[in-house]
C-alpha cells in the first residue's frame, strides 16, 4: 500500500500530462494538474525552509561542532522569513493605497528588499566569482598535453580563449581575406557551429533516448527505484 | 630551468589566485580610469539577435523572460540592458516574466535603469508590465501554452492580468511572436525550447542570451529551434556594441551612457584572464613535460 | 582559537587603506537618497468615501544628485544621506572580502557569510513561494475573499473546479510537509510520486520531439551546399564559399554520426565502429575544449562584477557610470601621493 499508491499517483499524473498533449479534450486537466504541480513547487520551498530550520535547532540543541554558525542561519533565517512574510517597511501599492498588504514585498525602503541588495546578492554572487580562481588553479594542475585527444582540447581551449577576446584580432587579424577563415575570431566561430555543433547534437540525442527510456519505465511503474528502498 | 620547474611544480595555488585577481582587477581599474574599451565585431549568433527584434513592428507584444538570479548578473545583466533598450526603443509591448525566484528583483532593476531613465513615456501596463515569478519551471511553460492568464495570473504589482492593456490579444504563449530568455541554467533557454518552441509549429520564435556555461549546449538549436544567441560576456558585448551603434544619437558628440557599455567594460578583463589561463597551461604543462623527461632520464 | 598572525596583518593592512581612502578627497562608500512624496486619489465606493491617500518613500540616488541638491540649497531635505544604504553597502563589502577570504584559507569570516546566506536565502525562496504562488493560487482560491480584501482586490474569483483542484493542492502540500514531522513522514511519498509522474509525462514528449526528432532533422543537411553570388543567380556557384559550406555540412553529419557511434556501447568498437568512434572522441575533444573556454569567459566575468562593485561602488576608485562627481584620476593619484 505504502508503495502501491505512490506508483499509481506517479502512472496517473504522467499519463494525464502525455494524454493532454495529443488529445484536446484533455487539455483543460493537463492545465489544472500542471497549476497543483506548481502549487506543490511553492510547498516545496516552504518545506526546504522548515527543514533548514530543523537541523539547525538540532545542531544547536545538541551543541555540536559550529552550533554557533547554526545559530546565526536561524537568526538570519527568522529576520527575513518575519520582514518578508510581515512585508515589514513596505509602503502600500499605488494601484491599491488602502490597503497596507496591497505593496510589493520587495518595493523600495522594505527590509526584505535591504536583505537582497546587501546580503543575498552581494554573497551569491562572490562564492560564484570564486570558481574563476578554481578554474585557474586546475588549468595549471590537471591540463595535461599527454595524448592526442588532450593535445585537440587544449587548442580548442586556446583558439576559443583567444578568438572570443580582442587577443584573437591582434594575434591572426593581419591574415588576408582569402585566409579570413584561419583568424582565431572566426575560426572559434567555425568551432563553435560546426565541430561543437556535431558532438553537443550527439549528446543532446544520446540525452533524449535516455530520458524517454526513464520516463516511459516510470510511467509503466517498471522503475521505482525514485521511492528509495521503502520504510 | 631546473629551479624554475621545481618553482613550477611546488607553486602554492594562492599564487595562482592572486594572479588571477591581478589579471581581472588591472583591467578594470586601467578601463574604469581612462574609459577606453575595445572594439567588438558583432558575429553571426548576435546578429540573429538584433535582427530578430528589428523585425517586429512597433506594437508588437514580446514575452521576455528574466530566467538568472543575482549571481549570474556579471554576465546577463548587460545582455537584459540591451535587450531592453532595443525593445523599448522599437515601441515593442513589453511582457516581463520570471521563472526563478530572483527574476522579479532583477526585471524592477532593469526596468528601473533602462525604461524608467531614457523611455519615461512609457506607461506601465500599457507599453511594459512585470508578471513576477511562478513557481513549477516547465510546468509553467506547459500550462501557459493553452492558457497564459492561468500560469500569471496577477501582475507583480497585484493587478489582475485580465485588466492588463499591455496583455490584451494574449491568451496563450505562442500569441507573442517572438520569446526573449535570458537563461542562467534550469530552468532556462533549453527548456523554453524543448516545451514551447517545438511544441507552438513555428508560431513564435526565440533568441536567448545565456552563460557561457551553457552556450556551447544551445548551439545545436541555432537556427532552426533558435533564432538567435548570445554567448556569454562576449556575446552581450557584441550585441551591445550593435545596439549602441544603432540607436546612437544623431549628434555623434553625445557620449553612450555607462550603463549601455557594461559587457564591452569587461572584456578587458576577460582579455586579461584568458591570456593568463593559457600562461598557466602552458607553464603546467612545460614543468610536466620537464618532470617526466628527467624521471626518464633517471631510469635510464 | 588565536587567530593567526597572517590574519591579523591581512586585516590590518584593509582597515589602514580603508581608513586613508576614507580621508582623502570625497572619501568612499556612502548611500544617499531621494525623497518621493505618493499621493494617489481614491475614489468613493459602498465602503469608504472619497479619499486622497499620501505617504512617503525613499529611493536610492547617486551621490552626485545630493551633492549638486545641496550645493544648490544647503537646507534641502529632498536628498539624504542614508544610513541604512550606506551601513548595507558596507556590510555588502564585508561579505564580498569574507567570502574572498577562503581562497587564502578557510577562516571564521567565511563561515559567518556562509551561515548567513544559508539561513537569508532559505527564508527568502519561501517568502517568494508564498506571497507569488501560494497567496495568489492557493489561498485566492479557498479563502477568495480574504485575499480579494486584504491583499489584491482585483484578484478574479475562482471556478468550482479551481476550488476543488486547489484542495487537493493542499492536500498534496500537507502531505508533503509530514517530512519535517517525526512520525508519519512516510505519506510524503505520495506528493513526490506526483511530482515524478508529472515531469516525466511532460519530458517524454519534449525530449522526443526537441531534442530527437528536431535535432535529427536538423542533421539531414545536404554534402553540396551551393553557395550562389546574391548579386546575380545567373553568375552560378561561388567555387570558395560552396566549398567551405559544403565542407561544413559534411563535417557536421559526419561528426554527428561518429559521436553517436562512440555512446553506442553495446556494440563492440572494433572495425569500422571502431573508427567511427574514434573519430567521435576527437569531436567530443573539440567539444569539451570549447566548452572549457566558455566556462572561463563565463566564470571570470562573474568576478570582474564582484571587484567592479569594491572599486566602484566601495572604494569609489572608479566612476564608469558617472554617479559621482569626484575625478576619478585624482582620486587614485591622491592615494598615490
Amino acid at each position: 500500500m505504502k508503495r502501491l499508491v505512490p506508483m499509481w499517483i506517479a502512472i496517473i499524473a504522467g499519463f494525464v500530462m502525455l494524454l493532454s498533449t495529443f488529445f484536446p479534450i484533455t487539455e483543460s486537466l493537463g492545465e489544472t494538474v500542471g497549476e497543483i504541480f506548481n502549487v506543490v513547487a511553492a510547498i516545496a520551498f516552504i518545506l526546504g525552509a522548515g527543514s533548514l530550520a530543523k537541523v539547525n535547532l538540532a545542531k544547536i540543541s545538541r551543541r555540536d561542532q559550529g552550533w554557533g554558525y547554526a545559530a546565526i542561519t536561524l537568526i538570519c533565517f527568522t529576520i527575513t522569513l518575519v520582514v518578508g512574510l510581515g512585508k515589514i517597511g513596505v509602503p502600500q501599492s499605488t494601484q491599491f493605497p488602502l490597503l497596507g498588504w496591497s505593496g510589493e514585498k520587495d518595493a523600495e525602503g522594505s527590509i526584505f528588499g535591504w536583505i537582497y541588495e546587501f546580503a543575498l546578492v552581494p554573497i551569491t554572487s562572490t562564492m560564484f566569482a570564486l570558481l574563476a580562481f578554481y578554474v585557474a588553479s586546475a588549468a595549471f594542475r590537471a591540463f595535461r598535453a599527454k595524448n592526442l585527444e588532450a593535445i585537440l582540447l587544449l587548442s580548442t581551449a586556446f583558439i576559443v580563449l583567444l578568438g572570443r577576446t580582442f587577443a584573437g584580432v591582434v594575434l591572426t587579424g593581419w591574415l588576408p581575406d582569402w585566409a579570413s577563415g584561419l583568424r582565431l575570431e572566426n575560426l572559434s566561430v567555425y568551432i563553435m557551429q560546426v565541430f561543437n555543433t556535431a558532438g553537443n547534437r550527439a549528446i543532446i540525442i544520446g540525452i533524449a533516448l535516455g530520458v524517454t527510456a526513464t520516463s516511459l519505465r516510470i510511467l509503466l511503474g517498471v522503475d521505482r527505484s525514485w521511492m528509495g528502498s521503502g520504510d | 630551468m631546473s629551479k624554475f620547474i621545481t618553482i613550477l611544480e611546488g607553486l602554492d595555488r594562492r599564487w595562482i589566485f592572486l594572479a588571477m585577481a591581478i589579471s581581472v582587477a588591472g583591467p578594470i581599474l586601467f578601463i574604469g580610469i581612462t574609459g577606453k574599451t575595445l572594439p567588438e565585431t558583432p558575429t553571426p549568433t548576435a546578429r540573429a539577435v538584433y535582427r530578430a527584434i528589428e523585425a517586429l513592428s512597433p506594437g508588437t507584444p514580446v514575452l521576455i523572460s528574466f530566467d538568472f538570479d543575482p549571481a549570474s548578473g556579471g554576465e546577463l545583466t548587460p545582455m537584459a540592458t540591451s535587450l531592453v533598450h532595443q525593445c523599448a526603443a522599437r515601441g515593442l509591448r513589453m511582457v516581463f516574466i520570471a521563472l526563478w525566484p530572483l527574476g522579479p528583483q532583477l526585471i524592477d532593476e532593469t526596468i528601473k535603469r533602462v525604461i524608467l531613465a531614457d523611455y519615461p513615456k512609457l506607461k506601465e501596463g500599457v507599453d511594459y508590465v512585470n508578471l513576477g515569478f511562478q513557481s513549477g519551471n516547465e510546468s509553467v511553460m506547459k500550462v501557459m501554452l493553452t492558457d497564459f492568464a492561468k500560469a500569471f495570473p496577477i501582475t507583480k504589482n497585484g493587478v489582475a492580468v485580465g485588466d492588463v492593456v499591455a496583455l490584451k490579444g494574449i491568451q496563450r504563449v505562442d500569441n507573442f511572436p517572438l520569446l526573449i530568455t535570458i537563461s542562467a541554467g534550469y530552468p532556462g533557454a533549453k527548456e523554453w525550447i524543448q516545451y514551447v518552441i517545438s511544441s507552438s509549429g513555428g508560431k513564435i520564435k526565440m533568441v536567448t542570451g545565456c552563460t557561457g556555461v551553457q552556450t556551447p549546449g544551445l548551439y545545436p538549436y541555432y537556427p532552426v529551434q533558435l533564432n538567435g544567441l548570445l554567448g556569454a560576456i562576449k556575446g552581450a558585448a557584441e550585441y551591445e556594441s550593435l545596439v549602441n551603434s544603432s540607436l546612437a544619437p544623431k549628434d555623434t558628440s553625445a557620449a553612450i551612457p555607462a550603463k549601455y557599455l557594461e559587457a564591452q567594460r569587461r572584456m578587458g578583463p576577460q582579455l586579461g584572464a584568458h591570456l593568463l589561463m593559457i600562461a598557466l597551461i602552458i607553464l603546467g604543462n612545460i614543468a610536466f613535460f620537464a618532470q617526466r623527461n628527467s624521471k626518464v632520464r633517471a631510469t635510464s | 582559537m588565536k587567530p593567526s598572525k597572517t590574519w591579523v596583518i591581512v586585516v590590518a593592512v584593509i582597515v589602514v587603506l580603508v581608513g586613508i581612502r576614507m580621508t582623502i578627497g570625497q572619501g568612499m562608500a556612502r548611500a544617499y537618497v531621494e525623497r518621493i512624496d505618493q499621493s494617489v486619489e481614491v475614489k468613493a465606493n459602498d465602503i469608504h468615501g472619497a479619499s486622497t491617500e499620501k505617504w512617503t518613500e525613499w529611493h536610492p540616488v547617486a551621490p552626485k544628485k545630493f551633492e549638486a541638491a545641496q550645493k544648490a540649497d544647503p537646507s534641502q531635505t529632498k536628498f539624504a544621506f542614508s544610513w541604512a544604504n550606506t551601513i548595507g553597502l558596507w556590510l555588502a563589502a564585508f561579505f564580498t572580502l569574507a567570502i574572498f577570504s577562503f581562497l587564502y584559507r578557510d577562516n571564521p569570516g567565511y563561515r559567518l557569510a556562509e551561515a548567513v546566506i544559508i539561513g537569508v536565502s532559505a527564508a527568502y525562496w519561501g517568502v517568494i513561494g508564498f506571497w507569488d504562488t501560494l497567496v495568489p493560487k492557493l489561498f485566492g482560491a479557498l479563502t477568495h475573499t480574504l485575499v480579494h480584501d486584504q491583499v489584491l482586490p482585483s484578484l478574479p474569483a475562482p471556478t468550482t473546479f479551481q476550488v476543488v483542484a486547489m484542495c487537493f493542492a493542499l492536500a498534496l502540500g500537507l502531505m508533503l510537509l509530514m517530512r519535517l514531522a517525526p512520525k508519519g513522514g512516510w505519506i510524503s511519498l505520495w506528493p513526490i510520486s506526483f511530482i515524478i509522474g508529472v515531469t516525466a509525462g511532460l519530458k517524454i514528449v519534449s525530449h522526443v520531439e526537441s531534442d530527437l526528432v528536431a535535432q535529427s532533422i536538423a542533421t539531414f543537411k545536404p554534402l553540396v551546399q551551393p553557395i550562389v553570388s546574391s548579386e546575380s543567380a545567373q553568375s552560378g556557384w561561388m567555387l570558395w564559399p560552396t566549398i567551405w559550406a559544403s565542407l561544413a555540412n559534411i563535417l557536421l553529419v559526419v561528426g554527428v554520426l561518429c559521436c553517436l557511434t562512440y555512446f553506442f556501447f553495446s556494440v563492440e568498437h572494433k572495425g569500422v565502429a571502431g573508427r567511427a568512434a574514434r573519430v567521435g572522441i576527437m569531436y567530443l575533444m573539440i567539444t569539451f575544449g570549447a566548452a572549457f573556454g566558455f566556462t572561463v569567459m563565463g566564470r571570470v566575468a562573474l568576478l570582474a562584477a564582484r571587484i567592479e562593485f569594491l572599486f566602484d561602488d566601495w572604494l569609489w576608485l572608479i566612476d564608469p557610470a558617472g554617479k559621482r562627481i569626484v575625478e576619478v584620476a585624482s582620486a587614485i593619484g591622491s592615494m598615490l601621493c
